[in-house]
């Protein structure tokens, strides 16, 4: 297979858009495609402080390598889960993103959970109640807690996550078999920060599939954390993208003209604002000053103050 | 001889002469699930995989929760 722009041997074909590149055009490519959505969904502007959330993965790393390929300030924020798992997972993840940022000569904010709340993730997700036995719970609302705090206290413009599009994909899929109104009505490439406490979050790669991520830190010689999380083993997320890569193989573009569509429904009015009732009920936690649903403290400071 | 794939240390071996997609189908990995090198250069799926060669395969699946 011949590439598109030169004629050489292509290393990737994109099938859902019928285009084949070569490593050169292809490390192009991806970068002008980034520029395109964030101009297309009004994410930020050039001159804007950007904090990128960084876990040492693909998919983040490769956000930021392709923002400061792009001209854009950005500050990395790692945040130290103290999952081990066996394969010291979060020192790795930690010494590859260090690594990264040192080589490109970027700021990285390092929030050490253990150090700063004096628990791993694992074991709050022991001692609580939540997640029923599976840490995802907890870490999920622990990294929203201080990815918000740290681009808060910043004073950003904006948090960039590297979700991309089989996640987005995942997450909808999961979202409509439950016909979750509130995450559906939330979902999209910008969360605006419409109320006080919050920063505002955009998704930079939410129309690039996680193989063209896969392909991209891989030929720009990234390195990442190839070992899953120990605890991602029979994770919903997982399921839904296989289920979904198995409809895209008979259907190439399905992931894409899902995700779309629902877009595309949502700007035409599918979803009321009544679809997300939390959102009528939120107020400051007394705490951290972070928007919540929860009567008093907000369900981290919750969670952190039981060991106080 | 066979041609010998690799997938997160996991070895499978299929016959030459079929595609990298056809044989990725045929050991049940999804194509989309995947990249292949083939001495650490990226192919695409339509390339003829020939007798005795190893194509080692990176996931590109992650999540949680």
């Amino acid at each position: 297979m011949k590439c598109r722009k030169c004629e050489q041997k292509a290393v990737i074909n994109m099938r859902q858009h019928k285009l084949a590149l070569c490593q050169t055009h292809f490390l192009d490519w991806v970068p002008a495609q980034v520029q395109r959505f964030i101009e297309k969904y009004d994410m930020f502007a050039k001159n804007d402080r950007l904090l990128v959330a960084v876990s040492g993965g693909k998919d983040s790393l490769s956000l930021w390598d392709i923002l400061w390929r792009l001209g854009y300030q950005a500050d990395g924020l790692y945040i130290g889960l103290g999952i081990d798992g066996g394969i010291a997972y979060s020192h790795e993840s930690q010494r590859l993103t260090e690594a990264f940022a040192a080589e490109r000569g970027l700021h990285l904010h390092v929030v050490n959970v253990p150090q700063e709340y004096h628990e791993t993730i694992p074991e709050m997700a022991d001692r609580t109640t939540r997640g029923r036995g599976k840490p995802c719970s907890v870490c999920g609302m622990t990294k929203r807690h201080i990815m918000n705090r740290i681009g808060r206290e910043g004073n950003y413009a904006a948090l960039l996550t590297g979700h991309n599009l089989d996640d987005e994909a995942a997450a909808l899929f999961g979202n409509t078999l439950n016909w979750l109104g509130g995450y559906l009505y939330r979902q999209g490439p910008v969360l605006e920060a419409d109320r006080p406490g919050l920063v505002r979050k955009v998704k930079p790669l939410c129309r690039l599939y996680e193989r063209e991520m896969a392909a991209y830190a891989m030929l720009r010689g990234i390195e990442y954390i190839y070992d899953e999380c120990p605890y991602a083993k029979g994770s919903k997320s997982i399921y839904y993208k296989e289920l979904l890569n198995q409809l895209e193989a008979d259907r190439p573009g399905a992931k894409l003209q899902f995700y779309l569509s629902f877009l595309q429904a949502k700007e035409n009015g599918i979803f009321a604002p009544q679809a997300d009732p939390d959102a009528e009920n939120l107020h400051s936690c007394p705490t951290c000053g972070q928007p919540t649903s929860a009567p008093g403290e907000c369900a981290f400071c919750r969670m952190v103050l039981q060991t106080a | 001889m066979a041609v010998k794939l690799i997938l997160r240390g996991k070895e499978y071996e299929v016959k030459h002469g079929m595609t990298l997609r056809h044989s990725l189908l045929k050991i049940d990995v999804q194509p989309e699930a995947v990249l292949a090198t083939r001495k650490g250069q990226m192919i695409t799926e339509d390339e003829i995989l020939k007798d005795g060669e190893t194509i080692k395969l990176v996931a590109v699946i992650s999540g949680g929760s």
